[in-house]
């Protein structure tokens, strides 16, 4: 699992079947940030970008085991780094 | 640390917690059969269900099915009030003695959260795990008894629908187990968990709050924007002062409050689920993913979407017809026995035409919501009705609601109640009051037959392009319009009173199922027998004052039925509010008409039928009679004909726009918990039908439609 440092981007800025690796909650609202934690979004964990909905919003993503929509503004505060492309 | 004081010696109360899409409700339905009942907690919209669970030696016990839940951290009043019952906070609802968390097995590590949280607040606890079966079919193996040695408590796994692991579920209650007093087995950094147990113990101590609670509001406490306005702002100074002190050593240090309480538990649950869960590396896509490939597609997706919705309201709107007749036909012979068992006078006036037709106005809208239900159930059960919130949501965001209120407001087009009371998936209170506030503008099924009447009383029936009717496109722009004046009063109401930051939408997508009839059914009958129980009850009262008002007072006998109405005070009403509804260009007729529909919107049809002297108006044959007669009706104060074209389309406006509907008034009422917003929206309703009205009537008389 060797892996390079990367600058991390906005989990929002992803396409489908993109894996990554969240590094942060910073840019998420309070309210948001509690529950997304909650879901198990934090540090660490790896993500799947699943889809978009089809009209751009909101997203679908896959993480321990089990799927999750948060919408484009939520995405945009978390702050991934891309898995290694397969 | 030690734990909870004692373990009841007898379980009186067992609590049913557990996250959402779990298998809580099924399993609740077969702890319980149909022996359970289905009310609201006092002063809040939150569904309450409790039903009789039988331990051993048939010991019965209390039931209750707490709202599913993600977190104790509340994110909904739904949650607020499951934290609170499990806490022992609620004034209305004793804590139980043990709580049951249903644990889907194909989703663990989140669904275990819950259960860290339950640990730490020291509530009883046997853990449900739910979904085995479909767990052993993607080839994951849990050794429950390893995994309820780490959790310390009894681990009973369950297939709820096959009533498999029930009755060892059952003897896992009876003898609850004394946990073992070491606290969380989880760490949270040293000086964080330090300062924990300090609050906590002060919240004992100094605040004399037992044990589960301090745990909690220690938490809440360290983990506020602003621990001074937590819990009312009952602590004091002091206590604050420290607090913030503390919490500040400890942003200090680097350490993310918020996140740590979190992480922690899931390093844990990671490490607890990598000791005794055996899951398989996942080779190809699953069904789930099979087929959202094409739910969530972008042209297929709104087709199925489309397709799905045009089979559910077809269902209400055709197939509940049937039905409909039916009850309608059973309560006019159950009114003919009635006259002819008692003498003709006005108890038996009363009887039929006030109480017997009253009750059946409002028991033949039960069909339309039995089918609502029944798909809405089917589509929430399957997983479906997820997706839906997933394409809809951007479409709903515009006017600030989320994809949730989409399915409300459809079912509205059948019937406002039905979805009225399906506004309760919605867990934001302001976007469930948007929806609720704005769901009578969708033109429901009670509106068809005002339209209809007036539609071929007085739109020509001329084709045009050679395709469209005219009449056709007139009744597609009245349900148009009422769905665009809905979302636009939802975005009003939302960029107003309704203002708040915009609506968390952080949605599960549960993976596809087939759905429990069990569950669907059981779901349907609850609704059916909520609806009767509120709806009947007012509008048993109100039909019998309504069938006075039309009735009394009394010509002589043999006076012809027309005079008799406008004699009666419901006919005086109409003449007196007719200066009102002048400037709509409507005369007193019509406003018996209005004043009728009060009860349900179609009673419009038989007011003009009883006022023209037409037996039976929904009677296709006499119908054309009906119509000739409004259309040669001359007012005498005018010397104009007193229904015009743009009179029919004023009306027409006036019916998509205005509250007539007494029903859908108790239901707001019992939805909200009071009269304040079924007030408020009869209130804005009745102005934005008068308005929308008035600018039409005098706009249509500018443009010289009004001949």
């Amino acid at each position: 699992m060797e892996r390079t440092t990367k600058t991390p981007v906005s989990l929002s800025s992803l396409s489908p079947g993109d894996d990554c690796t969240v590094t942060g909650l910073q840019g998420v609202r309070r309210a948001a940030r509690q529950r997304l934690l909650e879901m198990g979004i934090m540090q660490g964990v790896r993500v799947r970008f699943v889809r978009r909905a089809p009209l751009g919003d909101p997203i679908e993503i896959h993480l321990r085991g089990y799927r999750l929509m948060i919408r484009d503004t939520e995405a945009c505060g978390i702050s991934v780094t891309l898995d290694h492309p397969a | 640390m030690n734990v909870r004081s004692q373990q009841p010696e007898t379980v009186r109360t067992v609590a049913l917690v557990g996250n959402p899409n779990s298998g809580k409700t099924t399993l609740f339905n077969a702890l319980t059969g149909l022996h359970h009942r289905v009310g609201n907690y006092p002063g809040v919209t939150v569904e309450k269900k409790e039903g009789a669970l039988v331990l051993y030696d048939a010991l019965e016990v209390r039931l209750i099915d707490l709202p599913g839940t993600y977190s104790m951290h509340a994110n909904s009043p739904d949650e607020k009030l499951a934290t609170e019952i499990l806490l022992g906070l609620s004034k209305h609802t004793p804590a139980p003695d043990i709580a049951v968390c249903t644990v889907d097995a194909t989703n663990l590590e989140r669904n275990l959260y819950l259960v860290t949280q339950l640990i730490d607040r020291h509530v009883p606890l046997v853990v449900a795990l739910t979904m085995v079966d479909c767990a052993r079919q993607h080839g994951i193996t849990v050794d429950t008894a390893a995994l309820s040695r780490a959790l310390g408590c009894p681990v009973v796994p369950v297939v709820a629908h096959r009533g498999e692991g029930l009755d060892a579920l059952r003897a896992a209650l009876s003898n609850p187990v004394r946990r073992n007093g070491h606290g969380p087995a989880w760490r949270l950094p040293e000086s964080l968990q330090k300062e924990w147990l300090r609050v906590q113990d002060q919240l004992r101590d100094q605040y004399h709050q037992p044990l589960s609670v301090a745990s909690h509001e220690a938490i809440e406490l360290l983990t506020a924007p602003d621990p001074a306005t937590l819990n009312g702002g009952t602590y004091d100074s002091a206590f604050v002062e420290q607090l913030r002190r503390n919490i500040e050593k400890l942003d200090f240090l680097g350490i993310d409050r918020q996140a740590a309480f979190v992480e922690s538990r899931y390093d844990w649950i990671r490490d607890v689920i990598a000791r005794t869960v055996h899951t398989p590396e996942l080779t190809s896509p699953g069904i789930t993913d099979r087929i959202d490939r094409v739910v969530t597609h972008r042209f297929w997706g709104f087709v199925i979407f489309l397709a799905i919705m045009a089979i559910m309201f077809q269902s209400i709107f055709t197939w509940a017809a049937y039905p409909m007749e039916w009850i309608a036909a059973g309560f006019d012979a159950l009114g003919h026995l009635v006259e002819s068992v008692l003498p003709a006078g006005d108890l038996s006036d009363l009887l039929v035409d006030g109480a017997i037709a009253g009750v059946a106005a409002v028991v033949t809208f039960l069909p339309q919501i039995v089918f609502l239900f029944f798909f809405l159930g089917l589509l929430e059960d399957s997983g479906y009705m997820a997706r839906a919130a997933f394409i809809m949501d951007k479409l709903m965001s515009k006017v600030g609601l989320h994809g949730k209120s989409f399915i409300p407001l459809l079912g509205s087009f059948a019937c406002a109640i039905p979805g009225i009371m399906a506004t309760r998936t919605i867990e934001n209170p302001k976007d469930r009051l948007a929806t609720i506030l704005v769901a009578p503008l969708m033109s429901c099924s009670a509106r068809l037959p005002v339209y209809s009447l007036l539609i071929a009383a007085f739109i020509p029936s001329t084709v045009i392009l050679g395709f469209f009717s005219v009449q056709g496109l007139t009744l597609l722009s009245m349900y148009l319009f009422g769905m665009v004046m809905a979302l636009l009063m939802a975005w009003v109401f939302k960029k107003t009173f309704l203002r708040g930051a915009p609506p968390l939408f952080i949605m599960e997508l549960p993976a596809y199922k087939m759905p429990s009839m069990k569950t669907v059914l059981v779901q349907v009958w609850e609704r059916a027998l909520a609806f009767l129980k509120t709806a009947g009850t007012i509008i048993l009262g109100v039909s019998v004052l309504l069938w006075a008002l039309v009735s009394y007072p009394k010509l002589g006998p043999g006076a012809a039925r027309a005079e008799q109405l406008a004699h009666s005070y419901a006919g005086r009403a109409g003449q007196i509010i007719e200066p009102v509804i002048r400037p709509l260009g409507f005369d007193w007729k019509i406003g018996i008409g209005l004043i009728t529909s009060l009860l349900q919107r179609e009673a419009f049809v038989s007011a003009m039928a009883t006022i023209y002297n037409v037996e039976d108006g929904n009677d296709t044959r006499r119908a054309g009679s009906l119509h000739e007669a409004m259309r040669r009706d001359i007012d005498t104060s005018t010397g104009a004909n007193t229904f015009t074209l743009l009179t029919a389309i004023s009306l027409m406006v006036y019916y998509v726009l205005a509250m007539q509907c007494l029903s859908t008034v108790a239901i707001v009422r019992k939805e909200t918990n009071g009269w304040k917003w079924p007030l408020f929206q009869i209130a804005y309703m009745t102005a934005l039908a008068y308005g929308a009205t008035f600018i039409v009537y005098h706009g249509g008389l500018m443009l010289g439609w009004g001949m």
